[in-house]
């Protein structure tokens, strides 16, 4: 053993403890256990310095609180610890690829965070007037410039707040068009088999029956089964292109004119978008609606499941009828149309409050911004480079859904390779996080049996890839060797192992709560 | 292009092992007549240095609230945001994650949001609260809804007092699934109105405290109604920060508490994002909207948390689900949460009641101005004043004057009959100067 000149050891010893150690604190190393900010004891704390009332409340005599409010505050250095250890259990963009398809996890540029902090954005009131907010319906104005442009549409409705309150906006729209042409007797929505989940929830929601139209074996939408099943009882039809199978619709132009010669509208679920922006305009491909995740084609933050942004951009047919309020210009500069003047009379009512994601919108502004029209293409290109790339090295081992033609901007793969190995795709998915990468979309969309959906972006470098793809196929050869254990067992190296769902799900504890012995929460009454 | 790691060399290799002779053959499933042969016309790439200048450029024509004396509220409330608050949303694992579906490696987010619905729950005096909802409007929207699938009847009752907007998106997003929506007219203290309206087809009576014209009221005897006619109560608070100090929805009886989280940790943001806030009885739980987080344990017994009763929700149920929400509001819930673990319930109280002193000095100089009227009866941090003439044309000339007076009612609701009325929020950022600044320009104009 090597000392330096005060004895202190400075190569590890021969004998140091292998795997099964276990800490005295159950902590592991950097990676401690945290308890609930409930379990200390920290109910009359408070981590906030604030000056006395001018004035009591007697004011409000029988209106106040009966018993005080009873939740911990912990001083100012409690907090960031707390939140900084919580911080170190989640996998994020930023420490490694995060193939979720459909969810679009690329990279979130760090100077759109700081211009949408910009106290001329950040710090505005909503209904402040006008004239003081200038600059902030300019942005609005651009950014629907763009979307339009980028689109091939003639009209946008910024204000939905995410993709699935997007395709309600789009929906709404349709049915209002529908009712000022007297086309009440519509109430059908055609959706494919593989739509998202969201698209036959928001039908329902909106009042449409939902039928599903079939697939075909190379994972497109049946056009002989669309055709029979279009009537005028169909008020839409609404369909992702790219598909949730990664693919391009080819038939999509006789798809839109079946649709419209049934007389019905085409809502294009665009959480796709992605792959084609700057390559391809929806509004040459006859789509009447269709949103925009902001958070995935144009970047904005996932943030550990929103915000996002989803603004709807509408055909010429369906522009009367978008929800107030939008931005025009006038003599006086920009203004904000609300529901109750004439130029609005159609509009079929208000998404939200205000006027949506505007903190968002900066990002997205920022992000098309920084990428201009030049950089967006190349960023559909090359997020479909990387899929392709994915699913030519991953073939050899894994079976691709689709195996013929290119994908889109994601790779599918099913899991028949799996067969007779006893390791299902749940298994995969979760050995991929001792591996250090975060699992794929599973069992997603529901025609592909096991499905594997890979999509990695354009954020990702050669590198990055090689180091994915070769992690898979060594698990995949691993799998095809009979270690089965690695996967069935999987994660091991997680700061928790797998969870019981469905325990969670049959006594529900959704809440912490103060009992006897001061710790455990009671469960809410069992199903 | 910074932004694109792949460089010409890496894509060429890259369409060799994939056997394609360029980029256009990964696109040949586009029909041709739909393919773009170049870039839309719109600019080209741009540098840091360019966007910051173009996007600092429209920032810089806006007068933010920090700006100078600043009176607005309806929904949307200026408060001080620690700077803790901020600096942890930026960390990477919680800003760039995503709903937490491998809960194994996003125990953070879901240890955050278990503690947000205790949160929640706390602060509504409700029994269980979701991971957060779009914003308080839609929140409202949602409760509407779920009253339906509870009671089994068609007709919502909206008190006159509910924030305009809400009421606008609850009919919009209510009415287009089949639903009744009445609502009354408006008016400073309309809360006990809706009483008259109530009837066996009543499914939910939506009432708002503090109203948007700032009014508190106690809605027990509102529940008690709505209860022996077998509807259920929503209570809508669009100030989270005046939970603190009031009574709860939950004791006073609501069945759904909704809220506008905005007030704590979020910020204006010129209306979004914000987060909704969703409290409800338990005996309800099965047919609340959006994510909800709970506890289990992991294979070697830990405690860990997951989402659940997904059964529930668009993915698994598709057109039977209970709403088609997909996402939260995730940042925005860590957020609030994080302020509120910072201020606590003492904390919490403190802040409520320096708004409340803050209104009081705000709504007594308002008070000795010559024809101003202070119409709200008891308020929060926030109230209604009949002033002499347009309501709006007063707060611009004020705004001229470098002022944000405060929202003219005509704005939220041109058809009220009220455009002489004005709305004034005083919050802990509202330093004595403002209101002086304030009352010197209202009396100048005020003549």
């Amino acid at each position: 053993m090597s000392l330096n000149s005060v004895g202190r050891p400075t190569r590890p010893a021969a004998d140091a403890p292998a795997a099964g150690f276990a800490s005295l604190s159950g902590g592991r190393g950097l990676l401690q256990d945290e308890a609930l900010i409930f379990e200390r004891d920290s109910w009359e704390g408070t981590g906030v310095d604030l000056p006395s009332p001018d004035a009591g409340a007697e004011d409000l005599a029988g209106l106040v609180r009966a018993r005080p409010l009873s939740l911990p505050g912990l001083s100012e250095p409690e907090t960031v610890r707390h939140y900084v250890r919580l911080s170190q259990k989640n996998h994020a963009i930023d420490l490694a690829l995060y193939p979720l398809g459909s969810c679009t996890m690329k990279h979130n540029p760090r100077l759109n965070e700081k211009l949408a902090r910009l106290p001329g954005f950040a710090d505005l009131h909503p209904l402040a007037p006008v004239s003081a907010v200038q600059g902030a319906l300019g942005l609005m104005d651009r950014l629907s410039h763009w979307l339009k442009t980028l689109t091939g549409m003639p009209a946008v409705a910024l204000s939905p707040k995410a993709g699935a309150h997007g395709e309600l906006c789009g929906l709404l729209a349709i049915r209002a068009a529908h009712a000022a042409a007297g086309q009440t007797q519509r109430r059908l929505v055609l959706t494919p088999t593989s739509a998202h989940g969201t698209n036959p929830a928001t039908a329902a929601f909106v009042g449409y029956e939902v039928v599903e139209i079939g697939q075909t074996a190379d994972g497109r939408v049946d056009l002989a089964d669309l055709a029979a099943k279009l009537s005028d009882e169909v008020a839409a039809i609404m369909v992702t292109n790219p598909n949730t199978c990664g693919l391009f619709e080819r038939d999509i132009l006789e798809i839109s004119r079946l649709t419209h010669a049934a007389g019905a509208y085409f809502y294009c679920d665009g959480a796709n978008f992605n792959a084609i922006v700057g390559r391809v305009r929806p509004g040459d491909l006859g789509v009447d609606a269709m949103h925009i995740n902001l958070h995935k084609t144009f970047s904005t933050p996932h943030g550990g499941g929103g915000p996002g942004s989803g603004p709807v951009v509408l055909s010429q047919a369906l522009a009367p009828f978008a929800p107030t309020p939008w931005v025009v210009h006038g003599p006086e500069g920009f203004k904000l149309l609300e529901e109750t003047e004439a130029e609005a009379a159609q509009a079929f009512g208000r998404m939200t409050a205000f006027h949506g994601q505007m903190g968002m919108y900066v990002r997205a502004y920022a992000y098309m911004l920084s990428h201009g029209a030049d950089g967006l293409r190349q960023a559909a290109e090359d997020a479909v480079l990387n899929a392709n790339y994915i699913k030519a090295r991953l073939s050899g081992v894994m079976s691709a859904a689709f195996p013929d033609g290119p994908c889109m901007h994601e790779a599918l793969f099913d899991d028949r390779w799996l067969e007779g190995t006893g390791i299902t795709t749940l298994d995969f998915a979760k050995a991929m996080i001792d591996e250090g990468f975060h699992p794929m979309t599973m069992y997603f969309p529901l025609v592909v049996h096991g499905a594997m959906l890979i999509e990695p972006t354009e954020s990702e470098s050669l590198a990055e890839l090689d180091r994915f793809c070769d992690a898979l196929l060594g698990l995949a050869r691993a799998a095809l060797a009979g270690e089965t254990e690695r996967f069935t067992a999987a994660p091991h190296l997680a700061p928790l192992r797998r969870l019981d769902e469905t325990l969670a799900a049959r006594k529900p504890r959704l809440t912490w709560r103060k009992t006897e012995t001061g710790v455990a929460p009671a469960p809410l009454a069992a199903e | 292009m910074r932004y694109l790691p792949l460089d010409e060399a890496d894509r060429r290799h890259m369409l060799g092992v994939i056997g394609a002779p360029d980029v256009d053959a990964l696109f040949a499933d586009v029909p041709a007549p739909a393919r773009l042969s170049g870039p839309v016309d719109l600019p080209g790439y741009a540098g840091e240095i360019e966007v910051e200048r173009e996007l600092a450029g429209l920032a810089a024509l806006n007068r933010p609230a920090g700006a100078g004396p600043f009176f607005c509220g309806a929904g949307a409330y200026k408060h001080h945001v620690p700077a803790t608050v901020d600096h942890i949303i930026q960390r990477s694992e919680f800003l760039t994650s995503y709903t937490p579906y491998q809960p194994e490696i996003a125990q953070g987010t879901l240890q955050v949001l278990f503690e947000f619905q205790t949160q929640v729950a706390a602060l509504t005096g409700m029994e269980v609260a979701n991971a957060s909802l779009y914003d308080g409007s839609t929140a409202c929207a949602e409760a509407v809804m779920m009253s339906r699938r509870v009671t089994r009847r068609r007709k919502a009752v909206l008190s006159g007092g509910l924030h305009p907007h809400y009421a606008t998106v609850t009919h919009t997003i209510a009415t287009a699934e089949g639903m009744e929506i009445t609502r009354r007219p408006a008016a400073v203290d309309a809360e006990a109105d809706v009483l008259a309206a109530i009837d066996s087809d009543t499914a939910c009576v939506v009432v708002q405290t503090p109203n948007v014209f700032g009014t508190v009221t106690d809605v027990t005897a509102i529940a008690e109604a709505a209860h022996a006619a077998g509807a259920l109560l929503v209570v809508v608070t669009t100030e989270a920060v005046a939970l603190g100090l009031l009574k709860s929805p939950g004791e006073m009886g609501a069945d759904i508490a909704v809220a506008e989280g905005q007030s704590l940790g979020v910020g204006l943001n010129f209306g979004g994002p914000y987060v909704g806030l969703f409290a409800c009885r338990e005996k309800f739980v099965r047919q609340m909207p959006g994510r909800l987080c709970g506890e289990t344990v992991d294979a070697e017994g830990r405690r860990g948390f997951v989402l659940t009763l997904s059964t529930r929700e668009q993915h698994i149920r598709r057109e039977k689900a209970t709403s088609n929400i997909c996402t939260n509001s995730g940042l925005c819930a860590l957020a609030f949460s994080i302020h509120m673990t910072l201020l606590g319930g003492t904390g919490l109280r403190r802040l409520a009641e320096v708004n409340h002193g803050r209104a009081r000095t705000l709504a007594g100089a308002l008070a000795g101005l010559p024809g101003v009227e202070v119409l709200t009866p008891r308020f929060f941090n926030e109230v209604a004043v009949r002033v002499p003439g347009s309501a709006a044309a007063l707060v611009e000339a004020l705004a001229g004057e470098g002022i944000l007076a405060g929202v003219p009612v005509s704005r939220l609701d041109p058809t009220a009959g009220m455009d002489d009325v004005l709305l004034l929020a005083a919050t802990e950022t509202t330093s004595a100067a403002d209101i002086e600044a304030l009352v010197a320009a209202l009396s100048r104009r005020i003549r």
